[in-house]
Protein backbone atom coordinates (compact mmCIF):
# COMPACT_ATOMS: atom_id res chain seq x y z
CA UNK A 1 0.00 0.00 0.00
CA UNK A 2 2.62 2.67 0.69
CA UNK A 3 4.63 1.54 -2.02
CA UNK A 4 1.44 2.15 -4.42
CA UNK A 5 1.68 6.01 -2.69
CA UNK A 6 5.05 6.64 -3.36
CA UNK A 7 5.05 5.48 -6.57
CA UNK A 8 2.39 7.18 -7.59
CA UNK A 9 3.16 10.22 -5.51
CA UNK A 10 2.74 12.82 -8.49
CA UNK A 11 -0.47 11.77 -10.07
CA UNK A 12 -1.97 11.54 -6.39
CA UNK A 13 -1.14 14.76 -5.46
CA UNK A 14 -2.74 16.43 -9.08
CA UNK A 15 -6.03 14.06 -7.93
CA UNK A 16 -5.98 15.72 -4.71
CA UNK A 17 -5.93 19.42 -6.44
CA UNK A 18 -8.45 17.87 -8.83
CA UNK A 19 -11.25 17.19 -6.19
CA UNK A 20 -10.13 20.46 -3.97
CA UNK A 21 -10.95 22.44 -7.12
CA UNK A 22 -14.26 20.57 -7.41
CA UNK A 23 -15.21 21.17 -3.76
CA UNK A 24 -13.88 25.10 -3.79
CA UNK A 25 -16.73 24.96 -7.29
CA UNK A 26 -19.34 23.45 -4.99
CA UNK A 27 -18.93 25.20 -2.17
CA UNK A 28 -19.57 29.16 -1.43
CA UNK A 29 -17.48 30.05 -4.25
CA UNK A 30 -14.63 32.13 -3.96
CA UNK A 31 -13.08 35.69 -5.74
CA UNK A 32 -11.22 35.01 -8.88
CA UNK A 33 -7.85 36.37 -8.08
CA UNK A 34 -7.96 34.72 -4.48
CA UNK A 35 -8.72 31.46 -6.16
CA UNK A 36 -6.05 32.17 -8.98
CA UNK A 37 -3.66 32.83 -6.14
CA UNK A 38 -4.56 29.57 -4.41
CA UNK A 39 -4.41 27.47 -7.70
CA UNK A 40 -0.69 28.64 -8.21
CA UNK A 41 0.40 28.35 -4.85
CA UNK A 42 -0.89 24.38 -5.27
CA UNK A 43 0.54 24.17 -8.61
CA UNK A 44 4.18 25.61 -7.57
CA UNK A 45 3.79 23.03 -4.60
CA UNK A 46 3.45 20.42 -7.07
CA UNK A 47 6.52 21.53 -9.34
CA UNK A 48 8.24 21.18 -5.59
CA UNK A 49 6.61 17.47 -4.97
CA UNK A 50 7.92 16.36 -8.41
CA UNK A 51 11.58 16.68 -6.99
CA UNK A 52 11.14 13.92 -4.89
CA UNK A 53 10.23 10.30 -6.54
CA UNK A 54 10.75 6.32 -6.18
CA UNK A 55 11.21 3.87 -8.99
CA UNK A 56 9.23 0.84 -9.48
CA UNK A 57 6.72 -1.14 -11.24
CA UNK A 58 3.05 -1.00 -9.99
CA UNK A 59 -0.36 -3.28 -10.95
CA UNK A 60 1.96 -6.22 -13.30
CA UNK A 61 4.03 -3.43 -14.99
CA UNK A 62 0.84 -1.53 -16.57
CA UNK A 63 2.16 1.57 -14.65
CA UNK A 64 6.46 2.46 -14.45
CA UNK A 65 8.17 4.68 -12.74
CA UNK A 66 12.00 5.96 -13.26
CA UNK A 67 14.18 8.21 -12.58
CA UNK A 68 13.61 9.96 -16.08
CA UNK A 69 10.03 9.24 -16.03
CA UNK A 70 9.86 11.29 -12.95
CA UNK A 71 11.84 14.16 -14.65
CA UNK A 72 9.88 14.44 -17.64
CA UNK A 73 6.78 15.23 -15.70
CA UNK A 74 7.91 17.86 -13.44
CA UNK A 75 8.86 19.52 -17.18
CA UNK A 76 5.24 19.07 -17.79
CA UNK A 77 4.33 20.35 -14.09
CA UNK A 78 6.65 22.91 -14.31
CA UNK A 79 5.06 24.41 -17.74
CA UNK A 80 1.59 24.03 -16.48
CA UNK A 81 2.86 26.10 -13.31
CA UNK A 82 4.03 28.55 -15.98
CA UNK A 83 0.97 29.04 -17.80
CA UNK A 84 -0.80 29.62 -14.75
CA UNK A 85 1.41 32.33 -14.64
CA UNK A 86 1.38 33.92 -17.59
CA UNK A 87 -1.88 33.84 -18.30
CA UNK A 88 -3.50 35.08 -15.45
CA UNK A 89 -4.51 38.35 -17.36
CA UNK A 90 -6.70 36.21 -18.97
CA UNK A 91 -7.59 33.80 -16.36
CA UNK A 92 -8.94 36.65 -13.70
CA UNK A 93 -11.89 37.53 -15.76
CA UNK A 94 -13.27 34.07 -17.14
CA UNK A 95 -15.67 33.15 -14.96
CA UNK A 96 -15.38 29.43 -15.14
CA UNK A 97 -12.23 29.27 -13.60
CA UNK A 98 -11.78 26.66 -11.42
CA UNK A 99 -13.19 24.06 -14.43
CA UNK A 100 -10.67 25.60 -16.64
CA UNK A 101 -8.10 24.57 -14.33
CA UNK A 102 -9.73 21.20 -13.39
CA UNK A 103 -9.63 19.81 -17.35
CA UNK A 104 -6.33 21.40 -17.58
CA UNK A 105 -4.95 19.18 -14.50
CA UNK A 106 -7.29 16.19 -15.43
CA UNK A 107 -5.17 16.73 -19.05
CA UNK A 108 -1.84 17.08 -17.07
CA UNK A 109 -2.61 14.01 -15.14
CA UNK A 110 -3.57 11.89 -18.53
CA UNK A 111 0.47 13.08 -19.82
CA UNK A 112 1.55 11.70 -16.77
CA UNK A 113 -0.17 8.60 -16.67
CA UNK A 114 0.71 8.22 -20.20
CA UNK A 115 4.32 8.23 -19.96
CA UNK A 116 4.63 6.25 -17.15
CA UNK A 117 2.48 3.60 -19.19
CA UNK A 118 3.74 0.18 -19.77
CA UNK A 119 0.73 -1.53 -21.69
CA UNK A 120 -1.14 -0.03 -24.68
CA UNK A 121 -4.28 -0.79 -22.61
CA UNK A 122 -3.14 2.06 -20.08
CA UNK A 123 -1.69 4.07 -23.02
CA UNK A 124 -4.29 4.58 -24.67
CA UNK A 125 -6.62 5.49 -21.96
CA UNK A 126 -3.93 8.07 -20.85
CA UNK A 127 -3.79 9.11 -24.44
CA UNK A 128 -7.62 10.09 -24.30
CA UNK A 129 -7.52 11.15 -20.82
CA UNK A 130 -5.11 13.58 -21.62
CA UNK A 131 -6.66 14.88 -25.37
CA UNK A 132 -10.71 15.05 -24.28
CA UNK A 133 -10.30 17.83 -21.78
CA UNK A 134 -7.68 19.68 -23.93
CA UNK A 135 -10.93 19.83 -26.43
CA UNK A 136 -13.55 21.28 -24.10
CA UNK A 137 -10.89 23.76 -22.88
CA UNK A 138 -10.13 25.13 -26.42
CA UNK A 139 -14.25 26.26 -26.34
CA UNK A 140 -13.71 28.91 -23.20
CA UNK A 141 -13.86 31.66 -25.46
CA UNK A 142 -17.47 30.75 -25.05
CA UNK A 143 -18.87 33.58 -26.86
CA UNK A 144 -16.44 33.76 -29.87
CA UNK A 145 -17.03 31.80 -32.93
CA UNK A 146 -13.57 30.86 -33.54
CA UNK A 147 -13.40 29.38 -29.99
CA UNK A 148 -15.70 26.99 -30.95
CA UNK A 149 -15.00 26.60 -34.88
CA UNK A 150 -11.36 25.28 -32.65
CA UNK A 151 -12.89 22.81 -30.48
CA UNK A 152 -14.65 21.41 -32.82
CA UNK A 153 -12.07 20.76 -35.21
CA UNK A 154 -9.64 19.19 -32.18
CA UNK A 155 -12.13 16.60 -30.88
CA UNK A 156 -12.91 15.23 -34.09
CA UNK A 157 -9.51 14.98 -35.29
CA UNK A 158 -8.64 13.44 -31.71
CA UNK A 159 -11.62 11.38 -32.28
CA UNK A 160 -10.37 10.18 -35.62
CA UNK A 161 -6.99 9.78 -34.47
CA UNK A 162 -8.01 7.70 -31.61
CA UNK A 163 -10.24 5.68 -33.77
CA UNK A 164 -6.72 4.99 -36.33
CA UNK A 165 -5.12 4.33 -33.40
CA UNK A 166 -7.62 1.55 -31.86
CA UNK A 167 -7.79 -0.28 -35.36
CA UNK A 168 -4.03 -0.75 -35.19
CA UNK A 169 -3.88 -1.93 -31.32
CA UNK A 170 -6.40 -4.65 -31.85
CA UNK A 171 -4.13 -5.80 -35.39
CA UNK A 172 -0.83 -5.52 -32.89
CA UNK A 173 -2.87 -7.63 -29.84
CA UNK A 174 -4.14 -9.98 -32.93
CA UNK A 175 -0.93 -11.14 -34.31
CA UNK A 176 1.11 -10.99 -30.68
CA UNK A 177 -1.66 -11.83 -28.53
CA UNK A 178 -0.69 -9.20 -26.10
CA UNK A 179 -1.01 -5.72 -25.23
CA UNK A 180 2.09 -5.15 -22.77
CA UNK A 181 5.39 -3.14 -23.19
CA UNK A 182 7.60 -5.30 -21.53
CA UNK A 183 6.09 -8.78 -23.95
CA UNK A 184 5.90 -6.90 -26.94
CA UNK A 185 9.41 -7.07 -28.68
CA UNK A 186 10.37 -10.54 -28.29
CA UNK A 187 6.21 -11.25 -29.88
CA UNK A 188 6.84 -8.78 -33.01
CA UNK A 189 8.50 -10.67 -36.29
CA UNK A 190 8.04 -7.43 -38.97
CA UNK A 191 4.96 -9.63 -40.59
CA UNK A 192 3.30 -7.57 -43.22
CA UNK A 193 -0.17 -7.51 -40.69
CA UNK A 194 2.19 -6.08 -38.22
CA UNK A 195 3.50 -2.92 -40.22
CA UNK A 196 -0.07 -2.19 -41.41
CA UNK A 197 -0.86 -2.13 -37.51
CA UNK A 198 2.38 0.08 -36.96
CA UNK A 199 1.44 2.32 -39.45
CA UNK A 200 -1.99 3.12 -37.57
CA UNK A 201 0.02 3.59 -34.68
CA UNK A 202 2.11 5.91 -35.89
CA UNK A 203 -0.49 7.98 -37.42
CA UNK A 204 -2.37 8.40 -34.35
CA UNK A 205 0.90 9.66 -32.70
CA UNK A 206 1.37 11.82 -35.85
CA UNK A 207 -1.71 13.56 -35.58
CA UNK A 208 -1.16 14.22 -31.93
CA UNK A 209 2.42 15.76 -32.30
CA UNK A 210 1.39 17.74 -35.71
CA UNK A 211 3.82 15.71 -37.97
CA UNK A 212 2.96 16.87 -41.30
CA UNK A 213 0.86 15.64 -43.37
CA UNK A 214 -1.41 14.89 -40.42
CA UNK A 215 -0.80 18.49 -38.98
CA UNK A 216 -3.62 20.16 -40.52
CA UNK A 217 -5.92 20.72 -37.12
CA UNK A 218 -3.30 22.88 -35.81
CA UNK A 219 -3.04 25.95 -37.07
CA UNK A 220 -6.75 26.59 -36.69
CA UNK A 221 -6.99 25.28 -33.17
CA UNK A 222 -4.56 27.16 -32.05
CA UNK A 223 -5.72 30.33 -33.58
CA UNK A 224 -9.10 29.95 -32.39
CA UNK A 225 -8.33 28.67 -28.72
CA UNK A 226 -7.94 30.94 -25.90
CA UNK A 227 -3.41 31.89 -25.43
CA UNK A 228 -3.59 29.39 -22.03
CA UNK A 229 -5.08 26.72 -23.65
CA UNK A 230 -2.84 27.42 -27.45
CA UNK A 231 0.38 27.43 -24.88
CA UNK A 232 -0.75 24.26 -23.04
CA UNK A 233 -1.44 22.19 -26.51
CA UNK A 234 2.35 23.39 -28.08
CA UNK A 235 4.28 22.86 -25.17
CA UNK A 236 2.81 20.22 -22.54
CA UNK A 237 1.02 18.50 -24.61
CA UNK A 238 3.49 17.93 -27.75
CA UNK A 239 6.08 17.34 -24.99
CA UNK A 240 4.44 14.34 -23.71
CA UNK A 241 3.68 12.85 -26.70
CA UNK A 242 7.04 13.24 -27.85
CA UNK A 243 8.49 11.40 -24.49
CA UNK A 244 6.02 8.31 -24.95
CA UNK A 245 6.96 8.36 -28.52
CA UNK A 246 10.38 7.60 -28.02
CA UNK A 247 9.59 4.99 -25.44
CA UNK A 248 7.25 3.23 -28.22
CA UNK A 249 9.62 3.27 -30.72
CA UNK A 250 13.26 2.42 -29.00
CA UNK A 251 11.56 0.13 -26.07
CA UNK A 252 8.32 -1.41 -27.67
CA UNK A 253 8.82 -1.73 -31.68
CA UNK A 254 12.49 -1.73 -31.51
CA UNK A 255 12.15 -4.90 -33.96
CA UNK A 256 10.78 -2.70 -36.37
CA UNK A 257 13.67 -0.29 -36.21
CA UNK A 258 14.35 -0.14 -40.42
CA UNK A 259 10.76 0.59 -40.65
CA UNK A 260 10.39 3.55 -38.48
CA UNK A 261 13.17 4.86 -39.15
CA UNK A 262 12.52 5.59 -43.37
CA UNK A 263 8.87 6.43 -41.87
CA UNK A 264 10.98 9.39 -39.15
CA UNK A 265 13.33 10.25 -42.61
CA UNK A 266 10.41 11.13 -44.79
CA UNK A 267 7.96 12.37 -42.42
CA UNK A 268 10.97 14.86 -40.58
CA UNK A 269 11.59 16.02 -44.20
CA UNK A 270 8.12 16.96 -45.19
CA UNK A 271 7.08 18.49 -41.78
CA UNK A 272 10.27 20.84 -41.53
CA UNK A 273 9.71 22.24 -45.01
CA UNK A 274 5.61 22.68 -44.58
CA UNK A 275 6.07 23.90 -40.80
CA UNK A 276 8.78 26.32 -42.58
CA UNK A 277 6.88 27.24 -45.73
CA UNK A 278 3.52 27.83 -44.04
CA UNK A 279 4.86 29.98 -41.21
CA UNK A 280 6.86 32.56 -43.94
CA UNK A 281 3.16 33.81 -44.86
CA UNK A 282 1.75 33.91 -41.59
CA UNK A 283 0.26 36.80 -40.23
CA UNK A 284 -1.52 36.04 -36.95
CA UNK A 285 1.13 35.74 -34.26
CA UNK A 286 -0.89 32.71 -32.70
CA UNK A 287 -1.09 31.07 -36.40
CA UNK A 288 2.89 31.69 -37.12
CA UNK A 289 3.42 29.49 -33.87
CA UNK A 290 1.76 26.91 -34.43
CA UNK A 291 3.32 26.48 -38.03
CA UNK A 292 6.55 26.92 -35.65
CA UNK A 293 6.22 24.47 -33.56
CA UNK A 294 5.53 22.13 -36.34
CA UNK A 295 8.96 22.66 -37.76
CA UNK A 296 10.18 22.25 -34.12
CA UNK A 297 8.43 19.09 -34.18
CA UNK A 298 10.22 17.91 -37.52
CA UNK A 299 13.51 18.64 -35.64
CA UNK A 300 12.72 16.72 -32.75
CA UNK A 301 11.98 13.83 -35.26
CA UNK A 302 15.15 14.46 -36.35
CA UNK A 303 17.28 13.51 -33.34
CA UNK A 304 14.69 10.72 -32.51
CA UNK A 305 15.61 9.13 -36.07
CA UNK A 306 19.27 8.76 -34.32
CA UNK A 307 18.13 5.79 -32.03
CA UNK A 308 20.47 5.80 -29.12
CA UNK A 309 20.36 7.45 -25.56
CA UNK A 310 21.95 10.21 -26.30
CA UNK A 311 18.61 10.90 -28.73
CA UNK A 312 16.26 10.32 -25.35
CA UNK A 313 18.28 12.66 -23.43
CA UNK A 314 18.72 15.42 -26.44
CA UNK A 315 15.14 15.30 -26.85
CA UNK A 316 14.00 16.14 -22.63
CA UNK A 317 16.70 18.80 -22.99
CA UNK A 318 14.92 20.04 -26.00
CA UNK A 319 11.65 20.16 -24.59
CA UNK A 320 12.86 21.53 -21.20
CA UNK A 321 14.50 24.57 -22.86
CA UNK A 322 11.27 24.44 -25.45
CA UNK A 323 8.98 24.57 -22.34
CA UNK A 324 10.80 27.93 -21.59
CA UNK A 325 11.04 29.68 -24.66
CA UNK A 326 7.90 28.62 -26.21
CA UNK A 327 6.31 29.75 -22.89
CA UNK A 328 7.75 33.03 -23.23
CA UNK A 329 6.75 33.70 -26.46
CA UNK A 330 3.06 32.41 -26.39
CA UNK A 331 3.21 34.79 -22.52
CA UNK A 332 4.16 38.22 -24.30
CA UNK A 333 1.43 37.92 -27.12
CA UNK A 334 -1.59 36.52 -24.16
CA UNK A 335 -0.70 39.94 -22.08
CA UNK A 336 -0.64 42.03 -25.15
CA UNK A 337 -3.64 40.18 -26.43
CA UNK A 338 -5.79 40.17 -22.94
CA UNK A 339 -4.94 44.05 -23.10
CA UNK A 340 -5.30 45.21 -26.31
CA UNK A 341 -6.78 42.72 -28.05
CA UNK A 342 -4.05 43.13 -30.97
CA UNK A 343 -2.49 39.67 -32.27
CA UNK A 344 -0.80 39.97 -35.40
CA UNK A 345 2.81 40.54 -36.47
CA UNK A 346 2.03 44.08 -38.16
CA UNK A 347 0.49 45.36 -34.49
CA UNK A 348 3.64 44.49 -32.92
CA UNK A 349 5.77 46.88 -35.32
CA UNK A 350 7.72 49.02 -33.27
CA UNK A 351 6.68 47.51 -29.66
CA UNK A 352 9.95 48.46 -28.34
CA UNK A 353 8.87 52.28 -28.46
CA UNK A 354 6.80 52.03 -25.41
CA UNK A 355 7.04 48.67 -23.97
CA UNK A 356 10.80 47.85 -23.33
CA UNK A 357 10.77 44.85 -20.54
CA UNK A 358 8.44 42.71 -22.83
CA UNK A 359 10.27 43.31 -26.10
CA UNK A 360 13.16 42.22 -24.51
CA UNK A 361 11.89 39.05 -23.34
CA UNK A 362 10.17 38.76 -26.61
CA UNK A 363 13.58 38.90 -28.36
CA UNK A 364 15.22 36.51 -25.91
CA UNK A 365 12.82 33.81 -26.20
CA UNK A 366 12.24 34.11 -30.18
CA UNK A 367 16.48 33.87 -30.21
CA UNK A 368 16.30 30.34 -28.36
CA UNK A 369 13.35 29.39 -30.41
CA UNK A 370 15.55 30.22 -33.39
CA UNK A 371 18.78 28.69 -32.03
CA UNK A 372 21.21 31.88 -31.28
CA UNK A 373 24.25 31.04 -29.51
CA UNK A 374 24.05 31.91 -25.95
CA UNK A 375 20.55 31.36 -25.24
CA UNK A 376 19.48 27.75 -24.46
CA UNK A 377 17.68 26.97 -27.70
CA UNK A 378 21.17 26.89 -30.01
CA UNK A 379 22.42 23.94 -27.10
CA UNK A 380 19.00 22.34 -27.99
CA UNK A 381 19.05 22.18 -31.26
CA UNK A 382 22.85 21.47 -31.47
CA UNK A 383 22.25 18.53 -29.33
CA UNK A 384 19.49 17.34 -31.39
CA UNK A 385 20.97 17.64 -34.81
CA UNK A 386 24.31 15.98 -32.98
CA UNK A 387 22.08 13.05 -32.00
CA UNK A 388 20.44 12.66 -35.21
CA UNK A 389 23.41 12.92 -37.45
CA UNK A 390 24.84 9.79 -35.53
CA UNK A 391 22.76 7.50 -37.52
CA UNK A 392 21.49 9.69 -40.51
CA UNK A 393 22.22 9.77 -44.37
CA UNK A 394 24.20 13.14 -45.33
CA UNK A 395 21.46 14.91 -47.68
CA UNK A 396 19.01 14.60 -44.67
CA UNK A 397 21.44 16.35 -42.00
CA UNK A 398 22.26 19.26 -44.93
CA UNK A 399 18.38 19.06 -45.39
CA UNK A 400 17.65 19.87 -41.46
CA UNK A 401 20.51 22.35 -41.03
CA UNK A 402 18.87 24.21 -44.58
CA UNK A 403 15.72 24.45 -42.50
CA UNK A 404 17.38 25.84 -39.23
CA UNK A 405 18.11 28.89 -41.33
CA UNK A 406 14.94 29.17 -43.19
CA UNK A 407 13.22 29.31 -39.55
CA UNK A 408 15.92 31.97 -38.40
CA UNK A 409 14.61 34.44 -41.15
CA UNK A 410 11.22 34.18 -39.93
CA UNK A 411 11.77 34.18 -36.25
CA UNK A 412 13.90 37.42 -36.93
CA UNK A 413 11.32 38.57 -38.95
CA UNK A 414 9.42 39.31 -36.12
CA UNK A 415 12.18 40.69 -33.96
CA UNK A 416 12.63 43.37 -36.68
CA UNK A 417 9.23 44.09 -36.68
CA UNK A 418 9.54 44.57 -32.58
CA UNK A 419 12.68 46.65 -33.13
CA UNK A 420 12.79 48.17 -36.39
CA UNK A 421 9.65 49.09 -38.17
CA UNK A 422 8.15 52.09 -37.86
CA UNK A 423 4.32 52.45 -36.84
CA UNK A 424 2.15 54.99 -36.39
CA UNK A 425 0.25 53.74 -33.99
CA UNK A 426 1.93 51.35 -32.08
CA UNK A 427 0.52 49.58 -28.61
CA UNK A 428 0.54 51.41 -26.03
CA UNK A 429 2.05 51.15 -22.47
CA UNK A 430 0.70 47.62 -21.39
CA UNK A 431 0.99 47.30 -16.93
CA UNK A 432 2.49 44.02 -15.92
CA UNK A 433 0.43 42.34 -13.39
CA UNK A 434 2.95 40.48 -10.73
CA UNK A 435 2.01 36.90 -11.53
CA UNK A 436 3.12 37.53 -15.09
CA UNK A 437 6.14 39.28 -14.33
CA UNK A 438 7.03 36.07 -11.89
CA UNK A 439 6.63 34.26 -14.66
CA UNK A 440 7.96 35.78 -17.65
CA UNK A 441 11.86 36.13 -15.46
CA UNK A 442 11.75 32.28 -14.58
CA UNK A 443 10.77 31.57 -18.68
CA UNK A 444 13.90 34.22 -19.01
CA UNK A 445 16.21 33.01 -16.66
CA UNK A 446 15.18 29.44 -17.96
CA UNK A 447 16.32 30.50 -21.48
CA UNK A 448 19.65 32.10 -20.50
CA UNK A 449 20.72 29.75 -17.51
CA UNK A 450 19.17 26.18 -18.94
CA UNK A 451 22.07 26.54 -22.31
CA UNK A 452 25.07 27.57 -19.65
CA UNK A 453 24.80 25.45 -16.95
CA UNK A 454 26.35 22.41 -18.11
CA UNK A 455 24.97 20.21 -15.37
CA UNK A 456 21.95 19.92 -16.56
CA UNK A 457 22.35 18.31 -19.40
CA UNK A 458 24.86 16.11 -17.97
CA UNK A 459 21.86 15.27 -15.43
CA UNK A 460 19.35 14.72 -18.44
CA UNK A 461 22.02 12.10 -19.97
CA UNK A 462 23.23 10.28 -16.99
CA UNK A 463 19.29 8.96 -16.48
CA UNK B 1 -25.11 -24.46 -40.16
CA UNK B 2 -21.58 -23.71 -39.48
CA UNK B 3 -20.44 -21.48 -37.14
CA UNK B 4 -18.75 -17.94 -38.21
CA UNK B 5 -15.07 -18.05 -38.74
CA UNK B 6 -12.32 -15.29 -37.75
CA UNK B 7 -12.15 -14.26 -41.16
CA UNK B 8 -15.81 -13.47 -41.51
CA UNK B 9 -15.87 -11.20 -38.30
CA UNK B 10 -12.09 -9.78 -39.43
CA UNK B 11 -14.12 -8.80 -42.74
CA UNK B 12 -17.11 -7.28 -41.30
CA UNK B 13 -14.82 -5.17 -38.70
CA UNK B 14 -12.69 -3.87 -41.35
CA UNK B 15 -15.68 -3.22 -44.38
CA UNK B 16 -17.25 -1.39 -40.84
CA UNK B 17 -13.72 0.55 -40.22
CA UNK B 18 -13.48 1.67 -43.63
CA UNK B 19 -17.26 2.58 -43.91
CA UNK B 20 -16.19 4.84 -41.13
CA UNK B 21 -13.19 6.12 -42.71
CA UNK B 22 -15.58 7.22 -45.40
CA UNK B 23 -18.26 8.64 -43.64
CA UNK B 24 -15.91 10.94 -41.72
CA UNK B 25 -14.24 11.74 -44.78
CA UNK B 26 -17.23 12.99 -46.74
CA UNK B 27 -20.24 13.76 -44.83
CA UNK B 28 -20.12 17.57 -43.67
CA UNK B 29 -22.85 17.31 -40.90
CA UNK B 30 -21.01 17.18 -37.57
CA UNK B 31 -23.29 14.91 -35.87
CA UNK B 32 -22.98 12.21 -38.74
CA UNK B 33 -19.50 12.66 -38.25
CA UNK B 34 -19.35 11.62 -34.97
CA UNK B 35 -21.71 8.59 -36.22
CA UNK B 36 -18.79 7.45 -38.52
CA UNK B 37 -16.05 7.53 -35.76
CA UNK B 38 -18.55 5.66 -33.81
CA UNK B 39 -18.42 2.50 -36.62
CA UNK B 40 -14.79 3.27 -36.25
CA UNK B 41 -15.15 2.62 -32.73
CA UNK B 42 -17.18 -0.46 -33.29
CA UNK B 43 -15.41 -2.09 -35.53
CA UNK B 44 -12.53 -2.24 -33.18
CA UNK B 45 -14.33 -3.58 -30.60
CA UNK B 46 -15.50 -6.78 -32.95
CA UNK B 47 -11.85 -7.11 -34.04
CA UNK B 48 -11.01 -7.43 -30.23
CA UNK B 49 -13.91 -9.67 -29.37
CA UNK B 50 -12.94 -11.89 -32.67
CA UNK B 51 -9.09 -11.69 -32.11
CA UNK B 52 -10.17 -12.89 -28.41
CA UNK B 53 -12.13 -15.99 -28.94
CA UNK B 54 -10.45 -17.47 -32.13
CA UNK B 55 -6.46 -16.46 -31.17
CA UNK B 56 -6.26 -16.05 -27.77
CA UNK B 57 -8.88 -17.38 -25.62
CA UNK B 58 -7.05 -17.69 -22.87
CA UNK B 59 -5.84 -14.28 -22.44
CA UNK B 60 -8.22 -12.17 -21.66
CA UNK B 61 -6.85 -8.22 -22.58
CA UNK B 62 -9.29 -7.93 -25.67
CA UNK B 63 -12.57 -8.31 -23.61
CA UNK B 64 -11.01 -5.68 -20.91
CA UNK B 65 -9.78 -3.74 -24.33
CA UNK B 66 -13.46 -3.85 -25.51
CA UNK B 67 -15.17 -2.62 -22.31
CA UNK B 68 -12.86 0.18 -21.99
CA UNK B 69 -12.80 1.16 -25.77
CA UNK B 70 -17.09 1.21 -24.92
CA UNK B 71 -16.27 3.42 -21.93
CA UNK B 72 -14.05 5.88 -23.55
CA UNK B 73 -16.11 6.24 -26.65
CA UNK B 74 -19.48 7.39 -24.40
CA UNK B 75 -16.99 10.04 -22.86
CA UNK B 76 -16.00 11.11 -26.24
CA UNK B 77 -19.22 11.56 -27.57
CA UNK B 78 -20.64 13.40 -24.89
CA UNK B 79 -18.02 15.85 -25.15
CA UNK B 80 -18.03 16.33 -28.53
CA UNK B 81 -21.88 16.99 -28.41
CA UNK B 82 -21.50 19.60 -25.90
CA UNK B 83 -19.20 21.31 -28.28
CA UNK B 84 -21.34 20.84 -31.28
CA UNK B 85 -24.14 22.56 -29.28
CA UNK B 86 -22.06 25.35 -28.24
CA UNK B 87 -21.20 25.83 -32.34
CA UNK B 88 -24.87 25.59 -33.17
CA UNK B 89 -25.35 28.49 -30.73
CA UNK B 90 -23.09 30.13 -32.36
CA UNK B 91 -23.28 30.05 -35.80
CA UNK B 92 -26.54 28.22 -35.91
CA UNK B 93 -25.75 25.24 -38.01
CA UNK B 94 -24.24 22.30 -37.79
CA UNK B 95 -22.83 22.29 -41.38
CA UNK B 96 -18.58 22.43 -41.22
CA UNK B 97 -18.70 24.12 -44.37
CA UNK B 98 -20.34 26.67 -42.48
CA UNK B 99 -17.60 26.92 -39.54
CA UNK B 100 -15.08 28.85 -41.85
CA UNK B 101 -13.28 31.50 -39.61
CA UNK B 102 -10.10 30.24 -39.36
CA UNK B 103 -8.32 29.43 -42.68
CA UNK B 104 -5.09 29.22 -44.17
Amino acid sequence: MSEFLLIMKNELVITFIIFLLLFIKLGKGMKNESLLSLIQFLLLLNVGQGFTFSEGNLFGNMFTNTEQIALEKNILNLGVYLISLLGAGWLKQHKHLPEFFMLMLSALLGMNFLISSGNLLIFFLSLELSSIPVAAMANFDLEKKASSEAAMKMILSSAFSSGILLFGISLIYGTTGTISFAELPAALNGSTLQILAFVFLFTSFAFKLSIVPFHLWTADVYEGAPIAVTSFLSVISKGSVAFIFITALYKVFSPLQQTWYNMLVILSIATMITGNLFALRQQNLKRFLAFSSITQVGFILFGISGGTNASTSAVIYFVLIYVFSNLAVFGVVSIVSSATGRETISDFKAFYQNNKLLSWVMALALFSLAGVPPTAGFFGKMFLIVAGAGNSYLWFLVIAALNLVVSLYYYLKVVRAIFMDKNDNPIEKITIGASEKLGLIICSAGIVLVGLLSWVYQYISQL
Amino acid sequence: MTQPGLYHLLFISAALFFIGVYGFLTRRNLITMLMSVELILNSVNLNFIAFNKYLWPHRLDGVFFTVFVIAIAAAEAAVAIAIIINLYRSHQSIDVENAEELKY
